[in-house]
This record gives structure tokens, C-alpha cells and sequence, in this order.
């Protein structure tokens, strides 16, 4: 059993930038006045003269971001989810996506497990916003592990990507003995026959633990780690609906618009069977611890398992 | 500059004025108003200025323009295309379904246009991306960027001013298309904006004021921006909205509307008069 790590995806992120950017000259980092939080400030330190701090003024970030690509950097613009995906959206529309730039876009603090600070800044949309652009990739990492390596496939990556950070410390579960991050694929982190489960993000950790506590109550769930939420991996999605016949998924976002809506969109189209959304249910967070808040509104463990037992046996 | 060389901006820059009224009048539909403004400036920019090769677009060494108020495209693609980016008859297919030339500019399917753009505002910002990795790279390279009155209006080119201003982006040069009206009237009338010169100054810029149909007058303004340091420059370029066809100058109704047959043949017959006055000159 792999060594757990206890660290923020954001983090994770910040120590990954710097690991590249000692080997890769043209990355070059952005911030909003937010660098301590999103831990663009670990690069800033390293590389002053390739981070540019641009005040909190995000539209503009973006848009600079785009220019820098276009003259051949490969720049990361980070701030809040909300502030990135929300308040420039129109930005990363038009300066970036449009003309497919080389930008990698890391919204940090999604989802409500931004805890205390509130509705204004749980971004339970950025995925569904990030989604409708074309061309937009959206990388969403588990851990400490993913995140590491996600950091690595953006910037392999050539064209636009959205990359989802939190802020809550999440311990890992992958190995990085055997752990590969392949862009746009889908892993099974557990096998199982009688339903699969779908999950993205810091709450596919609540999932395993789910998954196996249900297999000794004899349960067998397949659980699927989706961290490239786009493009999807539609085959594994395919696969899982023929083999179980009925899908829950799980996410830390709107159920309007995020992974649970991708994974419909596959099954309505290919094989379609029953999805069960966990997510956020069309509604704004509240302040309070985050890890309260997650339970608050079903993202755990026992919410998990509870659901799938139930469609399980009402069925 | 001398006479021959000046008269020579103007013959080009009135060749751009009729393909931009072509292309506008073969689409029903454009901007011919903002076109109009700022096609001197256009040209002498790509004519003059600019260390530019029609041959090599992609060249990394190059200096990069910006059409910040990206709907005065239509001047832009035919000087472009008169400096050989790209066959002049394109200008017959703007806007059409299909063609190269975009409503508004599109990097990735036009030689020559180094940036997308059209939302306002936005490519002050990238404007200042280019500049920031010039220096970065240690290159010699210089941008410009042409933004329209009205579009100043945006708080976005004001948060590239501050950026601009403190990362030093001397190797900058905004060019504001100062022709006084916007789609719903006077830039005065509509949201009050005024004093764009003591703007720019205020967020750290160097600046000047001048007649932005005057070649001369452009010239000194591009070499004190060249020779402005450890600071970015605007020139704010006093222009005559819809310059050049006389029904069209000065008229708000000419920002967003194509001129109809009769409209476009006597606007034609302005801009060949020109030219010929400008030949016997």
C-alpha cells in the first residue's frame, strides 16, 4: 500500500509547476492577487521573472494569457474557479478558445468545500461553464498523485485546458508506483458487476471507501475515476453501462451541466440505462466547515453508499 | 518624410478605403464608419512602421499588431492584402459563408492577423501578453494595438493600461482610434468619456494627441513611442469617423451599416477622385 499524502489538489498543483517549469522555459504563470491560495506564489518565489501578478483584474488575465500563448509561452492563468470560469468567462471564450491558444486555465476553490467563505465563491458551475466552449479540455484530478501528473498532460497538451483545484486537504489513494494519467481516459479503480459508480475529483476518494464497504455487505459496485471529464472517455462509460446495466455519478458540482450530465449525454446516445445524479442539486452552498458541508449535502461516503444500496435493492 | 513617399501612404490608404467599402457593400453588412477612421492609421503602420514580411506572417521576430476594436476589420484585411498577405479579392468575399475574411478577426484562418478579436477590450489585453513575452524571450520585436474611443469604455483596457504600465511594456503602443462617436451617439454623450489623453497618463503611459489622418503627424507620434522608455505609449489619433466618402464622415448611422448600391457607387466615385488627385498630385 502506497504512502498516503494529505494535500490539497491545489497545492499539488503549485509544487508540480515548479518541478516543470525548472525543465520547461516556456512556462510562464499568471495570478489575480490570489497566489497564496491557489500556490502560484510557490512558482512566483522560484521564477519571479516568468510569473506575472496582475491584480484582481481576471478578464484581463485571461486575455493576456492569450497573448503570451500566441507568441509561444504555454501560460498558466490561475484564480478562484468562480472568478475564472464566472467573471472571465467571456475572456477565455473569446481570447482563448476561439483561437485555440495554448492557455491552461486552474480555477482553484471549487466547489462548495471552499467552506467558509460562502455561496459567493462555491463554484458549483465552472465545469458546465468550461464544458459548452469548443475545443476545452477539462482535467478535474482526484489527488495528490493525479493532480501531479495532470499538471504534466496540460502542458503536453497543446490547446486549451481547464484544470479544477481545491482547496480542502484530501488524502490520496493512488499509488504512484503504478499510477499513469492518460489525457481523456477514464480509470477503474474497482471492479464490480451490479452498478458502476462515476466519479470525478477530490470526492472519488468517498467513493472507493464506499465501493469497498459495500462489497463486504455484498454489493459488488464498479467505481470509475473520470478525471478528464473533456474529452470524456466514452468507451469505458459504454462498457460499464452494458456490463451493470445502471450508473451513479458523483460530483462536486451542479448535477446541471457537469460529469453526471456528460455521462447521460454518452449512455442516451450509446446504451442507455438509468444515472443516478450525486452532485448539487440546482441550488447555492452556505458557509461552514467544508468537510461539514460535503456531508451536508450528500458527498460522502456514507451518502454514497447509501444511495447505491438503495438503487441496488429497490431494484 | 517626403512628398513622394507620403503621397504614396495615401494612394494605398485610399486603395484600402474602396476595398473596404467593396467588401462591406458585397457582405450587406460591417462597419464601414470605424473602417474608414482608422485606415491611415493601418496604413501606415503595415506601410511604414512595423517590421513586417507578407511572405513570412508566422516569422516569431516580427512585430505584432492588435485590432482591439476588431470590427474595423474591413480597412485592416484590405491593407493586408495590399501589402500582399493575401489576393486583394478576398475583400469580395467577407463575411460570406465560407470565405477567409471573418465579420471579425480571426488568427487562425487569416495571414497576417496575429490576434482574434472583436470583443472589446480584449485585445488591449493580449496586446500586452505579446509585449510581456517579447521581453521574457529578449526580443526586439514591438507591438501595436488599435483600440476604438467608444471602446475604451471597457474597464478591461484600463486593466491592461495598469498592467502594461507595471510590467514596463515599453516595447507597447496603443493607438486610439479617437473619432468621437460609437454606435449610439457621441462617446461624450453616451457614457461621458473624455480626457483619454490624461487617462493613459494617469495609469503611467506616455502619450501624445494628434491628427490621426496626417502621415506626418503619425510618423513623429510611432518614433516617440519608439524612443519612450521603461513605459508603454498611446497615441491617441483624433479621426474622422466614416473619413473619406463625404455622406459618411461624421454620422453615427454609418458605424454598423452597409451602403446600398447607389450609396456605394457615389462613395466609389469620392475615393477614385481621390486617388486620381492624389495621382496628379
Amino acid at each position: 500500500m502506497a504512502e498516503i499524502v494529505n494535500k490539497a489538489t491545489r497545492e499539488s498543483f503549485g509544487l508540480a509547476l515548479c518541478e516543470l517549469a525548472k525543465t520547461n522555459e516556456d512556462i510562464v504563470v499568471l495570478d489575480a492577487d490570489l497566489s497564496g491560495s491557489t500556490k502560484t506564489g510557490i512558482f512566483a518565489k522560484q521564477f519571479p521573472e516568468r510569473f506575472f501578478n496582475c491584480g484582481i483584474a481576471e478578464g484581463n488575465m485571461m486575455s493576456v494569457a492569450a497573448g503570451l500563448a500566441a507568441c509561444g509561452k504555454i501560460p498558466f492563468a490561475a484564480t478562484f474557479a468562480m472568478f475564472a470560469t464566472g467573471r472571465a468567462y467571456e475572456q477565455i471564450r473569446n481570447s482563448i478558445a476561439y483561437p485555440k491558444l495554448n492557455v491552461k486555465i486552474a480555477g482553484s476553490h471549487a466547489g462548495i468545500s471552499v467552506g467558509e467563505d460562502g455561496a459567493t465563491h462555491q463554484c458549483c458551475e465552472d465545469i458546465a461553464l468550461m464544458k459548452t466552449l469548443p475545443g476545452m479540455a477539462i482535467i478535474n484530478p482526484a489527488d495528490h498523485w493525479e493532480m501531479t501528473a495532470a499538471v504534466k498532460a496540460a502542458v503536453e497538451y497543446e490547446g486549451p485546458v481547464y484544470l479544477r483545484l481545491g482547496r480542502l486537504a484530501v488524502d490520496s489513494f493512488n499509488d504512484p508506483e503504478n499510477y499513469t494519467f492518460e489525457f481523456g481516459k477514464g480509470i477503474t479503480l474497482h471492479e464490480g458487476s451490479d452498478i458502476t459508480v462515476i466519479a470525478s475529483g477530490i470526492i472519488v476518494k468517498d467513493a472507493l471507501d464506499a465501493v469497498r464497504e459495500l462489497e463486504a455487505q455484498g454489493i459488488s459496485a464498479r467505481l470509475i475515476n473520470i478525471h478528464t471529464i473533456k474529452p470524456i472517455d466514452e468507451e469505458i462509460i459504454v462498457k460499464a453501462a452494458k456490463e451493470t446495466g445502471r450508473i451513479v455519478t458523483i460530483e462536486e458540482h451542479s448535477v446541471i451541466g457537469g460529469l453526471g450530465d456528460s455521462v447521460s449525454d454518452v449512455t442516451s446516445r450509446r446504451r442507455p440505462v438509468p444515472v443516478t445524479k450525486i452532485g448539487i442539486q440546482d441550488r447555492f452552498g452556505y458557509s461552514g466547515p467544508a468537510k461539514e458541508l460535503l456531508k451536508l449535502f450528500g458527498l460522502c461516503k456514507e451518502n454514497i453508499a447509501k444511495q447505491i444500496t438503495e438503487i441496488v435493492k429497490g431494484s | 518624410m517626403n512628398s513622394t513617399e507620403k503621397i504614396e501612404l495615401e494612394r494605398l490608404a485610399c486603395k484600402a478605403r474602396m476595398a473596404a467599402l467593396t467588401g462591406t457593400y458585397k457582405a450587406k453588412s460591417g462597419h464601414p464608419g470605424g473602417s474608414l477612421s482608422a485606415a491611415d492609421i493601418f496604413t501606415y503602420l503595415y506601410f511604414k512602421e512595423m517590421n513586417v514580411d507578407a511572405k513570412n506572417p508566422d516569422d516569431p521576430d516580427r512585430d505584432r499588431f492588435v485590432l482591439s476594436k476588431g470590427h474595423g476589420c474591413p480597412s485592416l484585411y484590405a491593407v493586408l492584402a495590399l501589402k500582399g498577405y493575401f489576393p486583394i479579392d478576398e475583400m469580395d468575399k467577407l463575411r460570406h459563408v465560407g470565405a477567409m475574411l471573418q465579420g471579425h478577426p480571426d488568427m487562425k484562418g487569416t495571414p497576417g492577423i496575429d490576434m482574434s478579436s472583436g470583443s472589446l477590450g480584449q485585445g488591449a489585453s493580449a496586446a500586452c501578453g505579446m509585449a510581456a513575452a517579447a521581453k521574457l524571450d529578449g526580443k526586439k520585436y514591438r507591438v501595436y494595438s488599435v483600440l476604438g474611443d467608444g471602446e475604451c469604455e471597457e474597464g478591461q483596457v484600463w486593466e491592461a493600461a495598469m498592467f502594461a504600465s507595471h510590467y514596463k511594456l515599453d516595447n507597447l503602443c496603443f493607438i486610439v482610434d479617437n473619432n468621437g462617436l460609437q454606435i449610439d451617439g457621441r462617446v461624450e454623450d453616451v457614457a461621458g468619456l473624455c480626457m483619454l489623453k490624461e487617462k493613459f497618463e494617469a495609469f503611467g503611459f506616455g502619450a501624445t494627441e494628434i491628427d490621426g489622418h496626417s502621415f506626418e503627424e503619425l510618423e513623429s507620434a510611432f518614433k516617440a513611442a519608439r524612443e519612450c522608455k521603461d513605459k508603454p505609449f498611446v497615441i491617441i489619433a483624433k479621426t474622422v469617423k466614416g473619413r473619406g466618402v463625404s455622406f459618411m464622415e461624421n454620422q453615427v448611422g454609418w458605424h454598423g451599416v452597409a451602403p446600398n448600391e447607389e450609396q456605394y457607387k457615389q462613395a466609389m466615385a469620392e475615393l477614385e477622385a481621390q486617388l486620381k488627385a492624389s495621382e496628379e498630385a
